[in-house]
């Protein structure tokens, strides 16, 4: 593009007094992180308002507990187990749900909102790299958000077995039955590990996509997000009346059945079995990640030249 | 040193041709104002000093490649746009903890020692701040960083007298001193031009008048020439005449004062009047080479 001058020294800085200073990498990503929390706060305000609402129905419900435990000793262990651990079950599905939504809607606004309110300009004229910054939203869904959707898991499920607790000892019943089908130590292990291999890894082109279009468009992203997976499938479907391209993208939304084994019922049933090895070893998991590196890769190329819109 | 040195700087928006071979060199030190009328090309050859856009041609600015190397740059170098690019979104506070964070050279008590002379509040929201404020805010973080070049695009645009007067006051008795270059782009001339010590005027993409502000004083005169000395004076080829209360205002270029002022009162032109005088000769030998 440009040919550069040999006039000029190539050595910058130095003179007049002005001594290099560089900022760590590590250091520009955690500001450029927080930046990202303090802008979008529906990325911590939307799950944490769904556990609030989860827990207040659930408040709710404990009141027909201690039937339920009486009736418990007439089911065998199975139905026992269903009967205490669905609520819980159903609480970090909800979680999980609300923060995929978030994590979508936040990419696509992503490197499309500082274009949007011109806010651009003043981010780049701050010493931080296109990559640093595009790098530092990525990381929101995924690694901020699969961690704070285990976080918030957590606090709610502990939440809920305290006020279950409450309740049962206030009407003189063992709290034993309970606590052992729920067994949630083990429970949380399995949604961490669903989180890293499933929202993170599995799913990182999807959210590289969205940024990547949210990068491109210069208005409603989510159209460019959904149009073009649209209508390469139907071309397909008309050219070959085949659904290649269709089986890719489903597979890719319905998500990494290579990472665990269920001989049937809930991914959350504690008879699933986790294969990690398996996982790991599965090429679509190492392509999906292949591609989430080009897409983040043209998604920088286009900050730096993109301007206001 | 040369501060920012171009040569051939092109640029095109498709068929748009935003800079037409742009060549000049800022030394550092100096107070630049880039001065040309709406679309001449001044904020896309900021821009293209920043790194925010590609180019052709050459162009080093503290002796990098902008485009190339617009993250190492921007550590020597500062950027006012137009009052409405701070994020809207953002705390008073956060952006300070933000620019602390990532600027090596961010003096986070100088930026307070400004915003106390304000009246803006630490918590305050962007958006809740007037136009004006958040143009001292800016300003603040901007002179709380130790850079070589700072850069202004129209910085006081739609903003009051007041706040325009205190905008350049601040920036000179605060901020300013001789190792640093500041270059200005506006349309707002008589504010700035006791400020300047060079000026250049840029038309369609090109620098049509480059001149240090001594170069200026010597080299061009105004006189507001009597009535009956009106012929007299236009045989000495004025660059430019004007109808002003009580008489025509001529404009010279390298006439000697003294023959001048047997004309009438003789006075240095504002920039103002020698700008309109340059682009508006160029406009009509434009429409004349097109005709």
């Amino acid at each position: 593009m440009n040919t550069q001058s040999n006039a000029i020294p190539d050595t910058p800085i130095a003179a007049h007094g002005f001594a290099p200073a560089i900022v760590p990498e590590s250091r520009l990503l955690y500001w450029s992180v927080a930046r990202e929390l303090w802008e979008s706060r529906s990325i911590y305000i939307a799950p944490l308002a769904v556990a609030a609402l989860i827990l207040v129905g659930f408040m709710v419900s404990t009141f027909r507990l201690p039937g339920k435990i009486r009736a418990a000793v007439a089911l065998d262990p199975m139905q026992q187990h269903e009967l205490f651990a669905q609520p819980y079950d159903f609480a970090a599905l909800l979680i999980m749900a609300t923060t995929f939504v978030v994590a979508v809607f936040y990419c696509l606004d992503a490197l499309h909102g500082e274009r949007r309110d011109r806010s651009i300009l003043f981010w780049k004229s701050l010493p931080v790299s296109d990559l640093t910054t595009v790098l530092s939203k990525a990381a929101i869904p995924l690694v901020v958000l699969p961690l704070l959707t285990f976080a918030i898991t957590v606090l709610t499920q502990s939440i809920m077995v305290l006020m279950s607790s409450v309740v049962l000892l206030a009407n003189g019943l063992s709290v034993a039955t309970l606590w052992s089908q729920l067994s949630l130590p083990s429970t949380w292990g399995m949604l961490l590990y669903h989180l890293v291999a499933i929202h993170s890894l599995w799913y990182a082109p999807i959210f590289g996509w969205l940024l990547l279009v949210s990068a491109w468009a210069r208005r409603m992203a989510i159209l460019w997000a959904a149009l073009p997976v649209l209508a390469i499938g139907l071309v397909e479907k008309i050219a070959f009346n085949t659904a290649h391209f269709a089986t890719i993208i489903g597979r890719r939304f319905g998500g990494g059945t290579e990472a665990i084994t269920v001989p049937g019922g809930s991914p959350m049933d504690p008879m699933t079995h986790l294969t990690p090895a398996h996982f790991v070893s599965s090429p679509g998991l190492w392509l999906g990640l292949i591609v989430t590196a080009a897409f983040l890769a043209a998604a920088v190329r286009l900050r730096r030249s993109q301007g206001p819109i | 040193m040369a501060c920012i040195e171009a040569q051939g700087l092109r640029k095109a928006f498709g068929t748009t041709i935003a800079l037409d071979g742009i060549n000049m060199r800022v030394d550092e030190g100096r107070i630049l104002g880039l001065i040309g009328p709406n679309g001449a090309g001044k904020t896309t050859a900021l821009h293209a000093f920043l790194g925010l856009t590609p180019f052709q041609g050459q162009l080093r600015v503290l002796g990098r490649d902008p485009w190339n190397e617009r993250d190492q740059l921007m550590r020597d170098v500062c950027f006012i746009a137009d009052v409405a690019v701070l994020p809207r979104w953002a705390r008073v506070s956060q952006l300070l903890d933000y620019v602390a964070g990532v600027h090596p050279r961010f003096d986070r008590a100088k930026a307070e020692g400004f915003l106390a002379k304000t009246t803006i509040q630490r918590t305050s929201k962007v958006r809740e701040l007037s136009k004006g404020m958040v143009t001292q805010l800016h300003l603040a973080l901007v002179m709380a960083i130790d850079a070589r070049l700072l850069v202004l695009d129209e910085p006081t645009l739609g903003l009051d007298i007041l706040y325009r007067k205190q905008f350049y006051d601040s920036l000179l008795n605060d901020y300013f001193d001789h190792n640093r270059t500041i270059v200005v782009a506006t349309h707002q001339v008589e504010e700035i031009e006791h400020v300047l010590t060079d000026v250049m005027f840029i038309d369609r993409g090109r620098i049509v008048f480059d001149r240090s502000m001594e170069e200026l004083e010597t080299q061009y005169l105004e006189v507001m020439v009597r009535p009956e000395q009106v012929a007299a004076a236009r045989a000495l080829k004025p660059m430019h005449e004007r109808q002003a209360m009580g008489g025509s205002v001529l404009l010279f270029n390298g006439v000697d004062r003294q023959t001048l002022a047997a004309l009438g009162d003789v006075r240095t032109p504002g920039i103002a009047d020698l700008f309109v005088a340059v682009i508006g000769n160029q406009s009509r030998q434009a429409q004349g080479a097109a005709q």
